[in-house]
């Protein structure tokens, strides 16, 4: 494994977290918290320190990273980011406890948006907006970002192509102009333009400017840090609706921007995850806005509230965002169990969101029936497609790989968290939600609650779940192989 | 600038290789997903699987946007169709096409015109072409004309008797007689861009410029024997030999072809009229031998298979021909072995067809006259030679050379003004209009011609 040109990434992406504290130090001075602008100068020189001995030790290293060097490199890359982003957290004694630090940042870079807090008020400002601006950061990925402005390096650039694989959701992620850097920078050029967007609708919904500018990350990342502790329910009808439609927009397909912009509308309108995204979204909605209208006249509330909280809901949880604007802990039993079909679909491929991704689902159906009529028909020959294209087996036998592993990561985690004695859907929603970047679950670890109450194994283990989700299992699980560090 | 190439094989990948080092926007069209896969992992380009020629393929790869097409398939019939199914997509792209089918040699000029081609290019034949050059002129191993022929840039092998072993190059032309430039040495793989204390030795390959009609004067002071060629062997029969023996037989040399298959030797029989062709495996030196190996002028080895070509042209040099050339197809990995091993010239078609491909590109580029014209890569890629046509931004003009300061690793080899050239020296000036060859070596490419400074 060539070592080197890790080590040599790892330095370039830790320099790239150190530019973005920046912005954060500046907020700290601006709100006078002193505490905060110590953590963030002592973070500052530890990610500094450390980006500047891993780059003098890995002078010489040669460009040629291959799969396995891809996946260890976002694997570790991610892992030292939540470690050293938590410092600010640690160091400014905010959250007294590493491994809560650890998760609060984990949870933020994976665009989770589960929280370890029960006064997220009482955390010193220029935090808070670190806190949300990790979501940003994490939801199209910081290699990505690396992609986008390091220099094309001489002659053997398509490594690159590994990077983005290992940091990009979907089951097979490609390049949208032939070269990396530029499909780098427009993935970034499109994110920045519609969380712009997400800012001044905000604002002009009269929201103040601090809360317009973390609520709008938390909605780009597909993240779900709010800054109050009332959350998106205290805000305006009006706010929650732009939030709303701004994470339904966040969860399509980025691809499909780019080809927006090059007037491609009928491979837009033809596209099948994009379908089966809407058609989830407006099947999820109707099931909620039925189950939860008695409830809602009950307690005398509009239809309008209804609709709203239903499509509120709906975008939180398919996008994985992770807002809440209700309750959904009361909702019937029906809602709820929408609400976990809604956190493993997740959002589309190539989108900030997580979850297992539209495409997928529908992969795994579209697969499905194709594998039962092969068993009437043996000598059928029937290929899988999807956009009128024919998917080749390889993408198949990935998806599948991912499936089981998918399966066997919440198995493991599930009896692991239930070591801590909470009821059964506590713990089985809390892996669920982490795993797949949602934020709530159900239980204890609902809207209105936290992840406060587990123990350090358990944090830990979601921690892991939540990396894994973000980055979709496999540089994770390399990261655990012993074939990874062996010689042999 | 974007650019659609279709079919990745050897040409293909060596054009990927080359210009996507160049910063263009590569696109790969071809059929097979995993040489796709493969390229897509080595370099920065982007990959469309799928059959060129169809305009589905071709409007998925953007031709509407994209400002050239090369069509390397291997069959000629394909890259002229999807030339023509590009064109309708967009009829400003420019197009090159590999036609490489001997029997349709002699009108490719007319395929030309008829489809609107741009440039067309055939690997055997360039190969071929640079074969007899090397044959005509023995001792180089390699020769590169520039501006218009009038200065070449020559590769040379030095043995353990050249008079020029243990000479300063600051004393060379009192050695050669004739104003020269060593502008490069390749020693131990390593190429450096020589000073004046450089002393040369044995095994070294220097690279020279020197005025075309000065080359005879540099071999005869060399003591390198220019005796007549006149009995030529080419073991293996393919289109190469076929180019390359019609050439010869037209230059009035004795050709002796010697192929393994007999339907193959029946053809060149019968479109070579003048040539002895003679059925046998070359791999055997019985067969060799019997064509008499031992006393032929020059010896090329052409057999498909490379790790045969060297074989052969081994054991030939061993029974001591004086000209031994042998082609190689897949050269990346094993020039260093190959410069081990003393084989004499090494000539690689898909190296030489992209060369004249990547010249054009450059040359579409150059729209101010400050791009290169003519660009070769010598010492295995690892310094290259760039004509430059100067235009009135050039910096510098009318200053004596050892008055500039240039970038490390860049010289000037020649000036060509208004027809004389003059192999540079400290007192050498150029001005708007001249033709300066650069030759510079490192990573970076010299593609402006205001780079070569300090």
């Amino acid at each position: 494994m060539n070592y080197k040109s890790i080590g040599r990434f790892i330095a370039q992406i830790l320099a790239v977290e150190a530019l973005f504290l920046l912005p954060a130090l500046v907020l700290s001075l601006v709100y006078k918290e002193p505490a905060a602008t110590r953590a963030y100068l002592m973070t500052l020189a530890i990610v500094l320190v450390l980006a500047g001995l891993l780059y003098l030790a890995t002078r010489g290293a040669k460009a040629n990273i291959y799969e396995k060097e891809g996946l260890v490199c976002v694997g570790l890359s991610w892992i030292l980011m939540s470690i050293t982003g938590s410092l600010p957290f640690f160091l400014s004694k905010e959250i007294p406890s590493l491994v809560d630090a650890v998760f609060e940042t984990a949870s933020g870079f994976t665009t989770t948006g589960s929280s370890i807090l029960t006064n997220i008020e009482a955390l010193d400002k220029s935090l808070l907006y670190w806190r949300s601006f990790t979501h940003w950061l994490g939801g199209m990925g910081v290699l990505v970002f690396l992609l986008a402005i390091i220099p094309g390096s001489e002659g053997h650039s398509g490594f690159t192509l590994h990077l983005l694989r290992a940091e990009s959701p979907g089951p097979s992620v490609g390049k949208l102009v032939p070269q990396m850097r530029k499909t780098a920078r427009i993935l970034y050029l499109i994110y920045i333009a519609i969380t712009a967007l997400d800012i001044l609708f905000l604002l002009f919904g009269g929201m103040p400017v601090f809360d317009a500018f973390c609520i709008a990350f938390g909605t780009a990342g597909t993240g779900g840090f709010a800054v109050t502790n009332a959350g998106l329910g205290g805000y305006s009808p009006y706010i929650q609706v732009v939030t709303t439609v701004f994470m339904l927009l966040f969860g399509v397909n980025f691809s499909l921007y780019y080809l927006l912009l090059r007037k491609d509308f009928k491979s837009v309108r033809k596209d099948q995850e994009l379908r089966f995204y809407l058609l989830t979204v407006l099947g999820a909605a109707v099931i909620f806005i039925i189950s939860i209208f008695p409830m809602y006249r009950e307690a005398g509330k509009t239809a309008g509230d209804v609709v709203r909280d239903s499509f509120f809901q709906v975008g939180a949880i398919i996008t994985t965002t992770g807002f809440a604007t209700a309750d959904f802990n009361l909702w019937p039993t029906i809602a709820k169990a929408v609400i976990i079909f809604l956190t493993i679909i997740g959002a589309s491929a190539g989108s900030t969101g997580g979850g297992m991704k539209c495409a997928r689902a529908l992969l795994t159906g579209k697969t499905l029936s194709r594998n039962v009529r092969c068993m009437m028909k043996p000598n059928r020959v029937i290929p899988v497609r999807m956009n009128g294209r024919v998917v080749s087996e390889d993408v198949l036998r990935n998806l599948h790989t991912y499936l089981i592993a998918y399966a066997l990561i919440h198995i493991v985690s599930f009896f692991i968290v239930c070591l801590d004695g909470f009821d059964l859907t506590t713990s089985f929603t809390a892996v669920l939600t982490c795993s797949n970047n949602v934020g709530p679950g159900l239980g204890m670890v609902g809207p209105t609650g936290n992840f406060s109450q587990f123990s350090i194994l358990s944090k830990l283990v979601l921690i892991f779940d939540m990396l894994a989700g973000r980055l979709e299992i496999f540089p994770m699980l390399v990261l655990l192989s012993p074939d990874t560090w062996s010689r042999k | 600038m974007k650019i659609l190439i279709a079919g990745g094989g050897k040409v293909g990948s060596s054009l990927i290789k080359e210009l996507s080092a160049e910063n263009h926007e590569i696109t790969l069209i071809e059929r097979r997903a995993s040489t796709i896969e493969r390229l897509c992992q080595m370099y920065d380009i982007m990959g469309i699987e799928g059959n060129c020629a169809t305009m589905r393929v071709l409007r998925d790869a953007d031709t509407e946007n994209a400002d050239l097409l090369i069509a390397v398939t291997d069959a000629d019939e394909i890259n002229l169709l999807c030339c023509v199914a590009a064109k309708q997509i967009n009829p400003d792209i420019h197009t090159i096409v590999r036609i490489r089918n001997t029997e349709y040699a002699d009108q490719v000029a007319e395929l030309q015109e008829a489809f609107g081609l741009s440039l067309t290019v055939n690997p055997e034949l360039s190969a071929a072409r640079e074969i007899e050059r090397l044959i005509r002129y023995p001792g180089f191993l390699k020769r590169e004309p520039f501006a218009g022929g009038r200065v070449e840039l020559v590769e040379l092998r030095l043995d353990e008797n050249s008079v020029l072993n243990g000479v300063q190059l600051k004393n060379i032309s009192s050695v050669i007689n004739t104003r020269v430039l060593v502008c490069a040495v390749l020693r131990g793989g390593k190429a450096t861009l020589p000073k004046g204390d450089f002393v040369l030795k044995a095994d070294d390959r220097i690279f020279v410029t020197a005025p075309a009609a000065q080359l005879t004067i540099l071999l005869r002071s060399l003591g390198i024997i220019t005796h007549k060629v006149r009995r030529v062997i080419l073991a293996g029969g393919g289109r190469i030999s076929f180019y390359l023996a019609q050439m010869l037989l037209k230059g009035g040399l004795t050709v002796n072809i010697i192929d393994n298959n007999p339907a193959r030797c029946d053809i060149l029989a019968r479109d070579l009229p003048g040539a002895e062709i003679s059925l046998g495996d070359a791999a055997f030196p019985a067969v060799l031998d019997r064509e008499g190996v031992a006393d032929c002028d020059a010896f090329i080895t052409l057999t498909g298979l490379d790790e045969l070509n060297v074989i052969i042209s081994l054991y030939a040099m061993n029974q001591g021909v004086p000209i031994v050339i042998t082609k190689q197809s897949h050269t990346d990995a094993v020039r260093e072995i190959l410069d081990k091993l003393k084989l004499g010239s090494v000539i690689s078609p898909k190296e030489l067809c992209s060369d004249i491909i990547v010249r054009y590109v450059r040359a579409m580029r150059d729209t101010d006259g400050d791009t290169a014209v003519a660009v070769q890569t010598v010492a295995d890629g690892r310094v290259e030679a760039c004509e430059f046509i100067l235009g009135p931004a050039a910096m510098h003009q009318k200053t004596p050379l050892k008055d500039i300061k240039f970038r490390p690793n860049v010289l000037i080899a020649a000036v060509t003004h208004k027809g004389t050239t003059t192999i540079a020296n400290g007192l050498t000036e150029f001005e708007t209009g001249d033709s300066v060859v650069v030759i510079s070596s490192g990573d970076r490419v010299v593609s402006r011609f205001n780079d070569i400074f300090a």
